[in-house]
């Protein structure tokens, strides 16, 4: 496999299993470079341990064997809430607390990495209006009294809030219609770029790896099938990458 | 007396009632907070803790309020009687709604909610505080509410150990047959349960996340804790203020009673006659079950009045005999080996099972004993109290011994049978031989001639050291020897039962027409 870039690592996985005591392998024998800058998606469908191998970056999970290194450092090296403050985090629907404002959700990792009010307030704004949402009319709301897609926008926003050099995001627009999905996913391919942000976003949706991946990295049963360019995805023989874009086929089919 | 004119009278007594109430279950709730929160916020980090720990919570809730009052009586620095034993005992009631609720609602924060707080970069404490609680909150709050209600209810219980609450006034009322003392009782606890499911409901609908109306309802939490913080001051400051004064005296008796009325103005006399000789007396009166003699052999009382049959037979378990000098002078001899306690000299009544006929009767027949009437019982019907028809040394034995031959058995209601016996609806009854009743409805107690019953002489117990303190006690418990008649006992009896009067003033006038 032909590595397009020679960026430095931020992630990486060397040989890294992690399994439970009760279950087979979750992710067997894993290397994965990501590379400062890019946007990788790992793909596959529910079950497949691309969650699991999300959750190894940010150390809600260690590693059984082989070890994950971040900013050339194993996770497990690092102090846990320090590593995390580095990262955002995004999950669907977002996961904000239903007891704090917009304006305390997206403000919540500055306050706990010690910034003072008017910075924070400050960097709130930005944000909101960052991801499209009016300070004045969203600040002092709670999350139940917005939209499914606005909920997704504070969710970036949090993960933004710190300036982190990573985000994680776990199938970040699946809940979302198509619509708002797909302007959520031209946007946020547009900030990661404009920002400069690294990324590790996983999804089922073939088309929203297509659409915003630098590179897809296609998991099977615990393991990295394939990892390429999305052109070389659509290009691949690999069975399972076949089965992919046969769907994309068969939908595209269906709307013409 | 119309329950309306009753409350008129006795408002002010209520309201301090109502205050001990408040006070006990508002001082039980907040130790169980402080508890049962906790607690179960390290239930939900140590998984293997949950079971055994929400077990002995649920197996403390299941026993009966009176026995573990009994079980908490003997143990030193939590038991004894008054309200520290209560407040024990509410508080183990109270934890486990709390512990539950609070490990259900911890537990109940969505998922992806507390993922989301960890991979933000929060530290454990910071997960709690900022996102478990505040979203838990609600949940909680409604273990709290369980909770409280439950205490409401329990404490009218506490009354039996002492502890006051509107317990008071329920138990005088079952035992009166007072329906104004009851409905008082009654209603009031049933009144501040609803105002604190009420108050504590606003404070529940605070934490969740539907209503909008948050700032109002504040407002009226607040209030309502202000409230509750106020009548806790008051109390806390009447309380210390008393107690200072009390603990000052050397010579302090603490005088008990069983909870009916006879026993409760035989301890009304001596505390009496001990304060008008300068020896300040607490008063635990009208204690429930066993609870005097615990507290008399642990030290928490010094003297009760007991009855000697009852100490003989269900505390020295003894099988029953009819001599009442023998029985006399075994319990004297077994108080004083196994308890170091003092029997008293006989006060000069017996309250045995008195074999009633109406008066009318007695004088057309000539009938001065039982064995006088049994020729007649063929053709009468008779009417007993559960109690005599179930017990050792009741009915069986009883038409055995003097060969009666009934009309017809009755059971019923103690209390009734008095009525049932004057009006003609039965010919015989089994009584207490010094209710009040038995002279004011002129009927005739027939003599034990073949000494049936096992006696029950009117006697003191008081415990050793407590006479060496109190030379006091010695003295009055000498001019108790043989001055209560049961002609007196009736009618001390009735003027309580019958005339609902206070027993304070009651004994007060006694005393002072018999110059004691």
């Amino acid at each position: 496999m032909p590595q397009e870039s020679t960026n430095d690592p931020l992630v990486q996985f060397h040989n890294v299993t992690f399994s439970l005591p009760t279950a087979a392998n979750i992710i067997s024998d894993l290397n994965l470079t990501v590379e400062k800058g890019e946007t990788l998606v790992l793909l596959g469908e529910s079950g497949c341990g691309k969650t699991t191998t999300l959750k190894l970056v940010n150390r809600l999970l260690t590693p059984s064997s082989g070890e994950v290194r971040v900013e050339d450092r194993a996770t497990t090296a690092w102090d846990p809430i320090a590593l995390r403050r580095r990262i955002g985090y995004v999950i669907q629907e977002g996961g904000l607390f239903p007891h704090f404002t917009i304006a305390r959700n997206v403000g919540l990792v500055p306050v706990l990495s010690g910034w003072d009010a008017a910075r924070t307030s400050e960097r709130v704004r930005e944000l909101l209006s960052l991801v499209g949402l009016d300070p004045e009319r969203f600040a002092e709301r709670y999350p139940r009294e917005l939209s499914g897609g606005q909920r997704q926008r504070v969710g970036v926003a949090r993960a933004l809030a710190a300036d982190p050099p990573l985000l994680l995001l776990d199938e970040p627009f699946g809940a979302l219609d198509p619509l708002t999905r797909a302007s959520l996913q031209r946007e946020f391919a547009d900030l990661t770029s404009r920002l400069g942000k690294t990324a590790i976003l996983v999804t089922h949706d073939v088309r929203e790896a297509l659409i915003l991946a630098r590179r897809i990295g296609l998991m099977h049963k615990g393991r990295l099938v394939l990892l390429e360019t999305p052109e070389r995805f659509l290009a691949s023989d690999n069975p399972q990458a076949h089965a992919y874009i046969e769907t994309l086929n068969l939908s595209d089919g269906g709307a013409r | 007396m119309s329950f309306w004119h009753f409350l008129q009278l006795n408002w002010s007594d209520l309201l301090l009632r109502v205050q001990e109430h408040i006070v006990l279950v508002f001082i039980a709730i907040l130790a169980a907070v402080i508890i049962g929160v906790p607690t179960g916020i390290l239930l939900t980090r140590h998984r293997s803790l949950r079971g055994p720990v929400l077990g002995i919570a649920n197996v403390m809730q299941t026993i009966p309020s009176l026995a573990l009052f009994g079980f908490l009586i003997p143990l030193p620095f939590i038991g004894g009687i008054g309200a520290r034993t209560a407040l024990v005992a509410l508080v183990l009631y109270s934890l486990l709604p709390i512990i539950r609720n609070t490990v259900t609602g911890i537990l109940g924060v969505e998922p992806s909610v507390r993922e989301a707080a960890v991979a933000m970069g929060m530290t454990d404490g910071q997960v709690l505080r900022q996102v478990e609680l505040p979203l838990a909150m609600g949940v909680i709050v409604t273990g709290i509410r369980v909770a409280t209600v439950i205490a409401v209810g329990v404490t009218t219980i506490a009354a039996a150990v002492g502890a006051g609450g509107l317990g008071v006034y329920i138990f005088r009322g079952l035992r009166q047959y007072d329906n104004n003392l009851l409905l008082a009782g009654a209603l009031s606890a049933a009144l501040l349960a609803l105002a604190a499911d009420f108050l504590l409901g606003l404070v529940e609908r605070q934490f969740s996340f539907e209503a909008k109306r948050r700032a109002g309802l504040a407002r009226v939490a607040l209030a309502a804790g202000v409230l509750l913080v106020l009548v806790v001051g008051i109390s806390l400051w009447r309380s210390s203020g008393g107690a200072g004064s009390q603990t000052a005296s050397q010579s302090r008796v603490a005088v008990g009673s069983k909870d009916f009325t006879e026993s409760a103005l035989l301890a009304e006399i001596v505390a009496q006659m001990l304060e008008a000789r300068g020896v300040s007396v607490e008063r635990r009166l009208e204690l429930g079950g066993n609870l005097p003699h615990e507290a008399l052999v642990s030290g928490t009382l010094d003297l009760y009045p007991e009855y000697t049959g009852t100490a003989f037979t269900a505390i020295l378990h003894h099988a029953p005999i009819s001599d009442p000098r023998a029985v006399y002078e075994q319990v004297k001899q077994d108080y004083a080996s196994k308890f170091n306690v003092d029997v008293s000299a006989p006060v000069g009544f017996e309250n045995t099972f008195a074999i009633l006929v109406r008066g009318a009767e007695a004088r057309r027949f000539n009938l001065k004993t039982i064995s006088d009437a049994a020729p007649h019982t063929t053709q009468w019907r008779a009417g007993f109290g559960q109690d005599f028809m179930s017990r050792e040394d009741g009915y069986p034995g009883f038409s055995k011994t003097y060969g009666l031959k009934f009309k017809e058995v009755r059971e019923m209601d103690l209390s009734l049978t008095y009525i049932a016996l004057s009006s003609n609806q039965v010919d015989l009854i089994a009584a207490n031989s010094t209710e009040g009743r038995i002279t004011t409805l002129d009927l005739f107690q027939l003599a034990d001639d073949r000494h049936y019953f096992p006696p029950y002489e009117a006697v003191y117990l008081v415990r050793q050291d407590s006479l060496a303190r109190v030379p006091a006690l010695r003295e009055v418990l000498a001019k108790l020897a043989n001055a209560i008649s049961t002609e007196d006992m009736r009618r001390l009896n009735f003027e309580i039962d019958g005339n609902k009067r206070d027993p304070k003033e009651v004994v007060k006038e006694w005393l002072a027409a018999k110059a004691l």
